[in-house]
């Protein structure tokens, strides 16, 4: 079982969701990413969703475009993400990392060899927002291989002659796009999300993540009642972006405080599942 | 050489190594969508009947083929025949590609209509199908562009579009497209997205291939009538290869007809300020297929530079990487200085003003021609007019405008 399978049914063991936050790696600058992803976890992250800079952030809204813009300056490239990592698990070998991002930087590293450093340095999981289960050519294989898993975005849009491909090549769990639109969006609505869950969830043999558009703790409450796991990504990057040039603890401060809000509401929502 | 061309690209739009989809999974419902109905109507005879009406009652087709006879003597060399994409309504090639993907959009019941442009002429074509139509019409352009092409973007300000002047990544057309892109995600339910260049995800580089086909098959009855025989080249600019891949298509089982790309070497390849992926790039994926791409050595994208808006992109259509790699077809590139000594060449000779993309296929000529003997002849595509340059070149030969 990988890290991130184990970490997921123990938490459905004790009844619980998960919280996922995404950072980009190397935002604002790139000391600060490992001890933000700390910070994370300190404030009740169970999973990490580290976004890989990427010159064309395809599928992102400007929030998160800003934050890979601010990290490309820094030049962050997907071997320093990768030393992130490695430099994280010196104190975390728990807290299961899922790299997000576009296809390019791991087709010009070449699969197999970011395969295996991904794998050695501690990353658990992949998504490739570009990369959808139909154009494998072995790149799922190659992750595959050394134990990443493979997780694929299921948006509002996908048909069911879909599904099939992304249980059968997906590992981990499913991400749920909860609205259509890009990363950042707000137009999160909980019926049809509800909706949607229950057409996917027995043709999937995976859990089921949902994020794109939880910004705050009422969107996160509702969410934790129809998924495995919460992600949220730009509500967070854009406290990043407010305090881009202050001193790391301003930053771990914000991102802290909008990170107990979250976490607060998840147990919340818990709690009312237990009741019932 | 024993490639039937016809055959490509194979059902998941893979031109060899190229191609594919590569997109977002919102988008891939949509895709499937737009390439089932496609492969249903591009044989279907009352489609056809409807697009060649419009394309011979509107947009003015069949376009000349026009012998340069002034300008070919000046070289000294082979015939050089222009064709005349110039004298489409709205003044370039790009309007080919549009009306079809219009009328895609009007059977598959779509209300608004989206595009990405460098030079404008595709914005200008989108908008213009769209006023026709009816259809709300949203415009994405790098913000550089904007400034550049500033009288294409008042053309579509004309016909009803909303212009979005894109200020992300390197403010031009490759971060148009990503916006583009970033609406139709958000849109896809009523959005059509009009590529305007054979690039893009599965269909859309057969797609709009197909809609500029009618170039080279045009250009080879033409030819043939006038001189009785098949060119002995055919040159064409390379953006993201909507005009070359139209004229080759026809020609690409000929193998006596040597083709001719020409990318954009901007201030010189040597510099790495260019818009060349064929000659100095190297395959990655970007914009949803596998082609050959400007990049660093950890898979950015870098920004690229040309004097013409329609060339600054750092990707080109995935059947140029593949046509480049079987060695059917050669790319090249023409700098800056050339391609404005081409644009002024083909203005005195003959009095005809070109585009600045153009002006690149115009530029290899000159350098192509006078290796040829008189008897040969070179098919020049002249993609678009010059009016959109006029800012540009105002400011370069110093006159006011
Ligand atoms: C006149 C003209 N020619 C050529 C191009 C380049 O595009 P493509 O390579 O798709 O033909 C453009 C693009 O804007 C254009 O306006």
């Amino acid at each position: 079982m990988s890290r991130i399978q184990k970490t997921l049914s123990a938490l459905k063991a004790q009844g619980k969701t998960a919280l996922v936050p995404y950072v980009t790696a190397g935002d604002p600058r790139p000391n600060a990413t490992v001890a933000l992803m700390h910070k994370l976890v300190e404030k009740g992250a169970d999973m990490i969703e580290l976004g890989v800079p990427f010159s064309d952030p395809m599928a992102d809204g400007p929030v998160i475009q800003k934050a890979v813009e601010r990290a490309l300056e820094h030049n962050v490239s997907l071997d320093d993400v990768l030393e992130y990592v490695r430099a994280f698990r010196e104190k975390d070998n728990e807290t299961p990392i899922i790299l997000m991002g576009y296809l390019n930087p791991i087709e010009a590293e070449g699969y197999e060899a970011f395969a295996s450093a991904a794998s050695s340095v501690g990353v658990d999981g992949v998504l490739t927002v570009d990369m959808p289960p139909e154009e494998s050519m072995g790149y799922f294989e190659a992750l595959n291989q050394v134990g990443l898993d493979r997780i694929f975005l299921v948006s509002p849009t996908t048909p069911e002659s879909r599904l099939a491909a992304v249980n059968q090549k997906g590992s981990g769990f499913v991400y749920y796009v909860s609205l259509k639109g890009v990363t950042g969006s707000n137009e999160l609505d909980a019926a049809d999300v509800a909706r949607q869950i229950e057409r996917l969830q027995d043709k999937m043999d995976m859990p089921m993540g949902i994020g794109f558009g939880i910004r705050n703790g009422e969107n996160a409450y509702q969410m934790a009642q129809l998924g495995d796991a919460v992600i949220v990504g730009s509500a967070l990057v854009s406290l990043i972006e407010a305090n881009a040039h202050c001193d790391l603890y301003e930053i771990e401060l914000a991102l802290g405080e909008k990170m107990t809000e979250f976490r607060a509401a998840i147990d919340r929502a818990d709690a009312l599942n237990v009741q019932e | 050489m024993t490639v039937d061309f016809a055959k490509f690209p194979d059902e998941h739009g893979h031109f060899g190594p190229y191609g594919g989809i590569f997109a977002p999974e919102t988008l891939m419902a949509a895709l499937e969508q737009l390439n089932q109905e496609y492969q249903s109507l591009k044989n279907d005879p009352a489609f056809l009947n409807e697009l060649n009406d419009d394309l011979r009652d509107y947009v003015g087709r069949p376009t000349p083929l026009y012998y340069a006879k002034r300008w070919s003597e000046s070289l000294g060399g082979a015939k050089i025949y222009l064709k005349r994409e110039d004298l489409n309504h709205t003044g370039a090639h790009k309007v080919n590609n549009t009306i079809g993907q219009a009328l895609l959009a009007k059977r598959l019941g779509k209300t608004r209509i989206i595009a990405e442009t460098g030079a404008g002429q595709h914005g200008v074509a989108s908008a213009t199908v769209a006023a026709r139509l009816g259809l709300e019409c949203v415009v994405y352009m790098g913000a550089d562009d904007v400034v550049r092409q500033a009288p294409n973007v008042a053309r579509m300000k004309m016909l009803g579009a909303t212009v979005v002047a894109v200020e992300s990544g390197t403010r031009t057309l490759k971060d148009a497209l990503n916006e583009a892109m970033r609406d139709w995600v958000t849109n896809v339910d009523n959005t059509f997205y009009i590529i305007g260049t054979a690039a893009g995800p599965h269909p859309y580089p057969a797609m709009v291939r197909d809609f500029q086909a009618i170039i080279g098959r045009e250009a080879r009855e033409q030819i043939l009538e006038k001189e009785g025989k098949l060119p002995d080249a055919l040159v064409a600019c390379v953006g993201g290869g909507s005009n070359a891949i139209g004229l080759f298509h026809e020609f690409l089982p000929d193998e006596g007809v040597a083709i001719y790309g020409v990318e954009a070497a901007g201030h010189g390849i040597e510099t790495g300020e260019h818009a060349a992926p064929l000659c100095a790039g190297k395959p990655g994926v970007l914009h949803g297929n596998r082609t050959y791409l400007m990049q660093d050595e950890h898979g950015q994208i870098v920004g690229t530079h040309s004097i013409s808006a329609g060339l600054d992109y750092p990707g080109v259509g995935p059947e140029h990487a593949w046509l480049k790699d079987i060695g059917r077809a050669n790319y090249v590139a023409i700098n800056d200085e050339e391609a404005l000594q081409g644009f002024r060449d083909l203005t005195k000779y003959e009095g005809i003003i070109p585009a600045l993309e153009s002006s690149h296929a115009i530029a290899y000529a000159t350098k192509l021609a006078p290796t040829m003997s008189a008897d040969q002849i070179i098919i020049v595509n002249l993609s678009g007019r010059g009016d959109k340059d006029m800012n540009t070149i105002a400011q370069i030969e110093g006159f006011e405008f």
